[in-house]
């Protein structure tokens, strides 16, 4: 049951094999016992879990069940969740009890999945280890010596030592795909403007996507069926159809053209993360499909040109926790600049103050053009590059991260060597297309290895089938870490 | 380029934050680590290049005028840090 | 040393929709503390705008009303600052491309003879969302936040520096004040703050091109504070210069209680607001189609209806002008030419810039509320033109209207028998009379007095009380004197 598929658990609720009850309590327990050594969760609250799954029995029970009535999911806890404690990580939001659901966690009510818990993440999103957290850093299930990734590395890791069956997840310069390939999972982040941002908690408005972290691309096909969709509540939510991701999963990749961007397999890359790639092309190539090789001659200004532009949107979106309304008020203060000065000086981590002064920074009178607006024009070449190259393949391929997770506090004192270890999930974000990590092996340590994938826009129905047929023929997206619990 | 600590102090100030000295030391070096990464954009020719704002192609959606919200003060107001008579206080405002 | 006064005004119109610009919260006036302001005013974590398709069509309006250019595609931009009524610590404005750019609007300066027509040329217009309110009532030392207002949609509209005078800035003022209302996108009200102006205030040497540094005079929200603190402001910037100061830019307040302006905060602080395009809304892109729908339904407005008047009905500029200055007047003439006929519109102008204007000025009342309608106006003026009343006769009519006395002139008339005697029968034994009681003044007429003349006129009009047609009275007397 821990190990199986979204299918799977409905069809046993459906058929009334086990309860949601059941079943909740099966991964509370499991939380219960692994959290304290991976601290993938900032917040359970069992009782509450268990009463929307009793609610969901009911609703099964009176054949009136969603799609994925009754299933467990654990929220990153970026996502703004009523009567639950909404930390996103940080101390400046450790008090807020969220008064209202994000677009996302009202999808997935709908959808029937029961709340399981809020998962760790780094503060406001900002990190790639999960170790900027107010809670504490996440330990990776495979070696606890290490780090999950980040920024969704809490639920990374839950769903790694299979504590919860599938989590949401945000990425916005890798924090769905990053952790994804360091934890083994697969993880998708759709095409900008596909899942609402109502109630996700903004770090860089115009790259944040949220999207499903699963063991499988069908379970993520089946989250993001669920997830996406056309809110009023966000301009930069896209009006269009509802899509079943799930329908092209079977379709056969006989003729896919891959394109292999030269920039991605260059000296960067570890070797052990290069031979999981390449098996995993040559599996694709067996079949039958061909690789070309494409250019981003761009991507390589893709970290500094994101080190501008979400900064400058960060430092404006938290602007907001200034311990007026809601969040951390400093306790002494002799004035109102005293208050925002120190509310704010100690409600924040160093890695968020750092951001916050890089964009006050890029944005400040007289360096506008020279930095925020050379990265918006750089951010366009960087567009422009992958679509001349889906001019010539269908879907891009490559790693998700330059080697396998790496040891706790090995780069937590260097942010410049931090931020490389994106290198090749940011362009994704900057130009908006959606991307996905699957797990294609293992690496140094016997940790996961992730290859990503990069559809061209609204292509993720065309990804997903690629990332299944896959899975169809391989087993690592099946393998669990040993039970550390 | 490379910042002062007068550089960074006015950016914590700009962006209400308290830093002690020695954090803006450590800031100071740390961003500007930074910024010799974020330099390598100047070296690149962007003349005639359409700055990119977002990262769709869409132009905004209009709200139609409706009142669509109820007065939700009480549920917003639990998780203020100082309120009375339905107002968030503050320390004093000075104009 | 001849010093020139050099004034722009910045004014913020707040625009008369029902729902917040970026909201679905209400935007009605006086609510209780923080009832109206939703989860995107108070800017929860996760909320995101959404825009109000009514703050663009105001903006719209706007743009058609001064003939400036309205953007096919604006952008929104962040400000970014802190204050306890700015919830996000950043307001959503544009900045770059406003939604309007360009325009003017004419106004016409001082009375009398001193008076003048001036074309003031706007800068731009933008949308943006205004701020909540601080109150400083005592918190115990604190104060207290009211997030209702914030997310009102504001229209600022920006002037070139045109101006020369407090006057010439205050004409500005009425004058817009006067439009937006015409075109329906502002109620206007002031003491609610609906209406503010910012006056950017400078001066320099006469002939000189260079402008002088300029103190900015924040929310001046009535036209006489606005001419007294731009009196005030312009004085004490000569005064510092003549005396061999130097003006430092600066934010001003006026206080009404001394009549003087002080410093807020100097340039030294002066904000860097970082401003930068709002990643939470794209472009908004208005298209051709949209801006003539608007037009379509936009009233005539208050220039084209001046020269209308003029051509059809014959008034003079000035009058037109007036009778245009605001929709609430320009309603009410237009209202009573209806009832009076068009013939009579110019009898109709001159009532209403005369006895009305003259009263309504006593009882410090606006047109709006004027106790006498147009139709009751314009029945009256018919009843003039038809020769049932003298002028004079007129207005102890209006008195009567005025007071409420009866519901039209014709019961006025009835009930105190004010017809005017127009038989010629009965005039003419009247004048026998008269001309028999006073044979002196028939005597000294014929002597060449033309005094006495007008002392059997004068006698003939108390023996009628005043009801006697004059012109007929004028014409039979001197007949009969023959």
């Amino acid at each position: 049951m821990i190990n199986g598929s979204l299918k799977t658990l409905s069809e046993a609720l459906a058929k009334k094999k086990i309860s949601s009850a059941e079943l909740s309590t099966l991964f509370l327990d499991r939380m219960a016992r692994a959290n304290p050594a991976l601290n993938a969760f900032i917040s359970i609250d069992r009782e509450k879990t268990l009463a929307q799954a009793r609610q969901a029995d009911l609703r099964i029970a009176a054949g009136q069940a969603a799609p994925l009535e009754g299933i467990p999911l654990a929220h990153k806890d970026i996502f703004c969740t009523e009567g639950w404690l909404t930390t996103c990580g940080s101390r400046m939001l450790a008090n807020f009890v969220s008064p209202y659901d994000a677009h996302v966690v009202s999808r997935m009510k709908a959808a029937g999945l029961v709340t399981l818990g809020k998962t760790n993440m780094d503060e406001f999103a900002m990190g790639s280890s999960n170790e900027t957290s107010f809670f504490g850093p996440v330990k990776n299930p495979w070696d606890t010596s290490r780090v999950p990734g980040g920024s969704s590395g809490g639920a990374a890791a839950a769903v790694a030592a299979r504590l919860a069956p599938a989590a949401t997840g945000t990425d916005t310069g890798g924090s769905i795909r990053q952790p994804a390939a360091l934890c083994g999972l697969t993880g998708l982040k759709p095409t900008y403007g596909v899942v609402s941002r109502y109630g996700m908690i903004a770090f860089a408005s115009s790259l944040d996507q949220g999207g499903p972290m699963a063991k499988s691309a069908e379970d993520c096909a089946l989250l993001l069926s669920a997830m996406s969709g056309f809110d009023a509540r966000d301009s930069t939510s896209l009006d269009r159809p509802p899509e079943d991701y799930c329908r092209e999963l079977e379709k056969p990749l006989a003729g896919l053209k891959i394109g292999l961007p030269k920039e991605f397999f260059g000296e960067g890359m570890a070797a052990d993360v290069r031979s999981a790639v390449e098996e995993a092309l040559a599996e694709y190539r067996r079949a039958g499909a061909v690789t070309v090789e494409v250019s981003l001659p761009n991507s390589g200004l893709s970290v500094p040109a994101y080190y501008v532009i979400a900064p400058a949107e960060a430092s404006s979106n938290l602007s907001r926790f200034d311990g007026v309304r809601y969040g951390y008020r400093a306790p002494e203060y002799t004035d109102l600049a005293d208050m925002y000065c120190k509310s704010r000086g100690q409600g924040f981590g160093a890695e968020v103050k750092r951001r916050i002064l890089i964009g006050a920074y890029v944005l400040s009178h007289g360096y506008y053009d020279a930095y925020y607006l050379q990265a918006q024009k750089i951010r366009r070449l960087i567009a422009n590059d992958f679509a001349l190259a889906f001019r010539h393949c269908d879907i891009i391929m490559g790693p998700t991260t330059p080697s396998v997770a790496f040891a706790v506090g090995a780069k937590s004192n260097n942010p410049v060597e931090m931020y490389l270890s994106d290198i090749y999930t940011i362009a994704v974000n900057l130009a908006g297309l959606p991307g996905m990590s699957i797990p294609c092996g293992f690496g140094e340590g016997k940790m996961p290895v992730g290859l990503q994938l990069i559809g061209n826009y609204f292509e993720e129905a065309r990804m997903l089938n690629v990332a299944h047929r896959y899975q169809l023929a391989t087993d690592w997206h099946m393998r669990m870490p040993e039970e550390t619990i | 380029m490379s910042l002062s600590i007068e550089q960074v102090e006015r950016l914590a100030h700009l962006a209400r934050i308290e830093i002690s000295p020695a954090e803006a030391e450590l800031s100071r070096d740390q961003l500007n680590g930074i910024f010799v990464l974020i330099e390598q954009l100047q070296a690149v020719d962007t003349r005639n290049i359409e700055p990119m704002a977002h990262a769709v192609d869409a132009v905004q959606r209009l709200r139609e005028d409706v009142v669509t919200e109820t007065d939700r003060r009480e549920a917003f107001q639990a998780v203020a840090p100082e309120v009375e008579s339905g107002l968030y206080l503050v320390p004093r405002v000075v104009e | 040393m001849q010093w020139e006064v050099v004034i722009g005004l910045e004014t913020h119109a707040q625009l008369q929709t029902k729902s917040k610009i970026f909201s679905g919260a209400s935007t009605a006036f006086g609510a209780e503390p923080n009832a109206q302001a939703s989860a995107v005013d108070i800017a929860l974590p996760g909320v995101l705008p959404v825009l109000n398709r009514a703050a663009v069509e105001c903006a719209i309006r706007l743009g058609l009303a001064v003939g400036g250019r309205v953007a096919p595609r604006s952008i929104f931009a962040r400000k970014n600052y802190f204050y306890p009524d700015l919830p996000k610590g950043y307001q959503i404005s544009q900045y770059e491309t406003p939604v309007v750019a360009g325009g003017s609007l004419s106004i016409i300066v001082g009375q009398g003879q001193e008076r003048y027509e001036k074309t003031v040329q706007l800068t731009r217009a933008h949308l943006e969302e205004d701020a909540g309110k601080s109150l400083h009532e005592d918190f115990h030392g604190k104060s207290g936040i009211d997030l209702n207002r914030a997310g009102t949609p504001l229209l600022e509209i920006v002037t070139e520096p045109d101006m020369r005078s407090a006057v010439e800035a205050v004409a500005y003022a009425k004058a817009l004040h006067a439009l937006v209302q015409w075109i329906g996108i502002c109620d206007g009200n002031m003491q609610e703050g609906s209406f503010r102006c910012d006056a950017n205030v400078s001066v320099r040497h006469k002939g000189s091109e260079k402008l002088g540094t300029r103190r900015e005079i924040k929310n001046l929200n009535s036209f006489r504070f606005m001419q007294q603190a731009i009196d005030y402001e312009v004085k004490w910037q000569i005064a510092t210069l003549e005396d061999g100061g130097r003006i430092e830019q600066a934010t001003v307040l006026f206080d009404p209680d001394t009549g003087e302006t002080r410093s807020m905060r100097s340039k030294e602080d002066a904000q860097d607001y970082r401003y930068f395009p709002d990643p939470d809304l794209l472009p908004l892109e208005i298209g051709q189609d949209w801006i003539a729908k608007v037009k379509a339904d936009m009233p005539e407005l208050p220039a084209e209806m001046k020269l209308r008047f003029e051509t059809a009905f014959g008034l003079s500029a000035y009058d037109a002008a007036a009778l245009t200055a605001t929709l609430a007047t320009a309603r009410y003439y237009e209202n009573s030419v209806a009832a009076a006929g068009e013939e009579n519109a110019k009898l109709c102008a001159n009532w209403m810039m005369g006895e009305l204007a003259a009263r309504l000025n006593r009882e410090d009342r606006d047109i709006r509320d004027a106790p006498l309608s147009p139709a009751q106006l314009g029945h009256l003026v018919l009843r003039i033109a038809d020769n049932t009343i003298s002028s004079k006769i007129a207005k102890e009519v209006f008195d009567a209207l005025w007071n409420g006395e009866a519901k039209d002139a014709d019961a006025v008339i009835a009930a105190k028998g004010l017809k005017q005697i127009s038989d010629s029968g009965a005039l003419e034994a009247l004048i026998d009379e008269v001309l028999a009681a006073n044979p002196k003044s028939v005597e000294e007429f014929r002597a060449g007095k033309e005094k006495a003349f007008n002392a059997l006129v004068g006698q003939l009009m108390k023996a009628t009380q005043g009801r006697a047609n004059p012109q007929q009275v004028n014409e039979l007397l001197r007949k009969k004197l023959l």
